[in-house]
């Protein structure tokens, strides 16, 4: 019997949540005000759940590193997020959003968790359009929406491509609404370097002041990271630059169980690296895979004029591309999930069909889309339907109110018009799926520290379909975590206040001001950037799109040496008491050095393909990933001083009301 | 391309502060304005010297962290972008650039080129917000029809990503488009209303405590914001703020 409870309350799936609600213990209000929380982070989990915690009376101490809570990443979110409405009528309902997900995930998710998520996301429409969220609407003033990825309905709400902004925006003012009461206290510019344990319980947590280097002790009765996934580990990706894995690293190495953290999202539209200097990379919204259509040549002669300018795209007859997803998917086309389309990207370009002059790029194009809608458009208002100039003017006035920002985006970056040649694309990565294990109340294996939003492993399995995450940060910030945590902090309304001077909290501060000590007077050679740049290419060759069992084995020795040569070699410039960014991103790196190495580790345990984690060796005939039977299970790994003594705990996933099968978009 | 870059330095708050001089060479058209600055930090470290420190997160304009006034504008000669949406394209061979911090007695500076924009948090604290309990038995999202034009316009106001270049264009360090972009998104919908009066009042309140400066419709604001945040949104929070003193 694995060590590992999962605490799915009794009874059938669509009746667990409520069932669990009224069953769980409360915490009445007067007491709610002798009780602390600390939550780090203050994206769409942390900021929803602090709003929401502080509302209910406890008393919330919230930490972001960044200038604002307002700047969490959250904020770059474009597409939408989904909510099984059905105010399309299109046959939407909880259990087929519910279905959709646990099948997006290639049956590597909780059931439970997931029914939860799919019940409680009508609520998160319902509740940021009270707090005046503008999402997109109709003429008739009803909400408008799109569809997504590996999906037959529409359930996607947006923002034109800004609706992460929207949404965290939302949380941020009803953040604001209580640090203005005085319920929630606002540590910005903080960085969490560690979570204090006391007596098996986690009380508190070290932080550094960012701009005056200061290191703080703060006491609480629990401890919520919502501090977002780690795909910064490869350096370049989709993440904000400060983005990283320290908090959940450090709740890891105090005892937190890390779940599968080779599940990684390689998102398939995003802007090419263009060169060595390349600091991040830009998404271009899965929304456009509405409209645009992928391909690359079908012949290696056009690809070759393409590289060598003689040859324009738009120039290139029809008959001659390869719409490759619309091919191999004939029922789900553009529309295929995040994974599949990545990979049939790579697949494509690998084969040397990629387009530009790093053979790393294929196109997104809209040109049918334009002719599509200035047809519609011309025949509307009684214009001449077979005029060129006119349908083109047309269909590009309603794809810029769908996507302008984007392809204004697109433009600033690439210096290409989108609306006249293809936009190029190539997957970069994204988002994680894997992240600290957590039971049905969100809790991790440390009684009273609680995991949310991208940083907890539970709802997307193998891989999170597009506009879900937006959805599940929400969900358990707004909607789960506050019922949860209530149940635990029922024992500590007698408790009192939780005192900083113990000799845990010593030794807490003790260990960060070690670490910093030796980070600031290493006197090495090289910066940390150098350290950073080389694990994300050992990263994105071994651990990428693909994995094999013998580059993964190379992984783990590389990222080994280069973390030992980081520590001897790594040079910090200035003061620990002072504003720092190279010491602060140098204690982050140390952390990726750790967790890549259990990330190399972790793919090389599942002999298997599932949704974002293929292995070459596991593959069907067509090139699709092939699951295996016997890995259906939770990954999850328990630290032991270093990533390669790392012990494996597996938490086995049943399926009651879902039939596993292939997973098939064709 | 070869530049020269004359950035300010300030150790801390209490520095005094200055314009120092770097020379860099081997710069790319495709990098980002932001990334030029990380070559060049690069160089420093090697150096053994202490890197620039400015303030940029996203890197793709949404964020609203970095702000740079380069060449006397904020976020740079591009209109409708963010600086780390900048590109070196932009400037030629042999060019001087000067990079300076926004800069408004309502935004103190911390270290070079960062400055404490915490005064727009506090503005936002005084009733950048509508007060509904997040409680999830709100009534139904589809129960409140608003008219697309509204629902539009209100979007167009809440795009502002709070990111200052409005403070630091304007010759008085006005608040006022910050403002009154938050003020506008709330009153153009229907679930504003409610606590209409007492937020534009509080809201003004605040920013005028902050030290931030009046508007003189001059209209730098507009022109440098990276969102396009109209001046609109202004006329509109002097509209409410009239009804609500008028009312109050």
């Amino acid at each position: 019997m694995s060590i590992l409870d999962s605490k799915i309350p009794e009874g059938p799936l669509a009746d667990k949540w409520t069932k669990h609600k009224n069953d769980i213990n409360l915490v009445n209000p007067a007491n709610k005000r002798l009780i602390d929380v600390i939550i780090v982070g203050t994206g769409l989990a942390g900021g929803s759940s602090a709003a929401t915690l502080a509302e209910l009376g406890y008393n919330v101490k919230a930490f972001c590193f960044q200038d604002s809570p307002r700047r969490a990443h959250s904020i770059a979110a474009q597409g939408g997020i989904n909510a099984a409405k059905n105010y399309q009528g299109d046959g939407d309902s909880t259990y087929r959003l519910f279905y959709d997900t646990v099948k997006g995930g290639d049956y590597r998710s909780r059931e439970a968790n997931v029914y939860r998520l799919a019940e409680v996301s009508t609520n998160i429409i319902d509740q940021c359009v009270a707090q005046g969220v503008p999402f997109a609407r109709e003429y008739g003033g009803l909400l408008d929406n799109r569809s997504f990825g590996g999906v037959l309905v529409s359930r996607t709400f947006y923002a034109k491509g800004q609706t992460g902004q929207q949404l965290l925006l939302g949380a941020y003012a009803a953040m604001n609404r209580q640090i203005g009461r005085g319920k929630i206290k606002m540590y910005t510019r903080h960085e969490m370097l560690d979570v204090v344990i006391v007596d098996g319980k986690a009380r508190g947590i070290i932080a550094r002041n960012l701009v005056t280097g200061e290191i703080e002790r703060h006491s609480a009765h629990a401890v919520v990271l919502g501090t977002g996934g780690y795909g910064n580990a490869f350096y370049l990706s989709t993440y904000a630059m400060g983005s990283n894995v320290t908090a959940a690293w450090k709740a890891h190495k105090r005892g937190a169980f890390f779940a599968n953290p080779c599940y990684t999202q390689i998102h398939p539209t995003c802007i090419p690296v263009s060169g060595d200097h390349q600091s991040k990379l830009t998404l271009m919204s899965e929304s456009l895979r509405n409209d645009g259509r992928i391909w690359v040549p079908k012949h290696m002669k056009d690809v070759e004029a393409i590289r060598n300018g003689s040859l324009k795209p738009t120039d290139l007859a029809e008959e001659d591309r390869d719409y490759y997803l619309e091919r191999r998917y004939p029922a789900f086309g553009n529309l295929v999930p995040r994974d599949v389309a990545s990979r049939a990207a790579k697949e494509r370009c690998d084969a040397g069909y990629g387009v530009n002059q790093t053979g790393e790029a294929v196109y997104l194009d809209f040109a049918s889309a334009i002719k599509r809608y200035g047809k519609e458009q011309a025949y509307v208002k009684g214009l001449d339907v077979d005029d060129k100039k006119v349908i083109t003017d047309l269909g590009k006035k309603v794809v810029e109110n769908k996507y302008g920002n984007l392809f204004q985006m697109y433009e600033k970056i690439v210096d290409q018009n989108p609306y006249e040649t293809p936009m190029m694309i190539y997957p970069a990565v994204h988002y994680t799926m894997g992240g600290l294990w957590v039971d049905y109340n969100l809790m991790t294996t440390v009684p009273g520290l609680y995991a949310i939003g991208e940083a907890n492993f539970s709802d997307h399995g193998a891989n999170r379909l597009g506009a879900s995450a937006l959805m599940q940060g929400l969900a358990d910030g707004y909607f789960v975590l506050p019922y949860t945590i209530g149940d635990y902090l029922a024992d500590d309304i007698r408790t009192g206040p939780i005192p900083t001077d113990s000799k845990e909290f010593d030794e807490a501060e003790k260990q960060v001001r070690g670490t910093i000590d030796k980070l600031v007077n290493n006197n090495g050679t090289k910066s940390v950037d150098y350290f950073h740049k080389k694990l994300g290419k050992i990263m994105w060759n071994k651990c990428g799109m693909a994995r094999n069992e013998k580059e993964l084995k190379e992984a783990i020795t590389e990222i080994a040496e280069l973390r030992s040569e980081f520590y001897k070699d790594v040079f910090v410039p200035g003061g620990e008491n002072e504003y720092n960014e190279e010491l602060a991103k140098a204690g982050r790196v140390a952390d990726f050095l750790e967790l890549g190495e259990l990330f190399a580790k972790d793919a090389l345990e599942r002999n298997e393909s599932a949704g974002g984690h293929f292995r070459e060796e596991y593959q069907t005939e067509s090139g699709e990933a092939l699951r295996v039977k016997d890995y259906q299970y939770v990954s999850a790994w328990e630290y032991k001083g270093q990533p390669s003594e790392a012990i494996h705990h597996k938490e086995s996933l049943t399926y009651e009301n879902i039939e596993v099968k292939e997973r098939s978009y064709k | 391309m070869n530049l020269t870059l004359k950035i300010w330095r300030q150790k801390n708050a209490n520095d005094k502060g200055k314009m120092m001089d770097y020379a860099l060479s081997g710069v790319s058209p495709d990098m980002s304005f932001l990334e030029m600055l990380d070559v060049l930090n690069q160089e420093l470290i090697e150096k053994g010297e202490e890197p620039v420190a400015f303030d940029h997160d996203c890197r793709e304009g949404i964020c609203g962290t970095c702000s740079l006034y380069i060449n006397g504008r904020a976020h740079g000669p591009q209109t409708r972008i963010t600086a780390c949406q900048l590109h070196m394209r932009s400037f030629k061979d042999g060019d001087t650039i000067y990079i300076e911090p926004w800069r408004a007695k309502a935004f103190p500076v911390i270290k070079d080129l960062i400055v404490d924009r915490s005064a727009f948090d506090r503005i936002q604290q005084a009733g950048g917000f509508i007060s509904v309990n997040t409680s999830g038995n709100t009534q139904d999202a589809n129960a409140i029809p608003i008219e697309k034009e509204h629902a539009d316009k209100a979007f167009d106001a809440a795009t502002c990503i709070g990111c200052g270049a409005c403070v630091a264009s304007c010759k008085n360090s006005s608040a006022m488009l910050f403002v009154g972009a938050k003020v506008s998104q709330f009153a153009l919908l229907p679930q504003g209303q409610v606590e209409a009066t007492d937020r534009v009042l509080n809201m003004v309140k605040q920013m005028d405590a902050e030290g931030f400066g009046n508007c003189t419709n001059t209209g730098a604001c507009e022109v440098e914001c990276p969102k396009g945040i109209s001046l609109e949104n202004i006329a509109r929070m002097n509209q409410e703020y009239l009804k609500a003193s008028l009312k109050g």
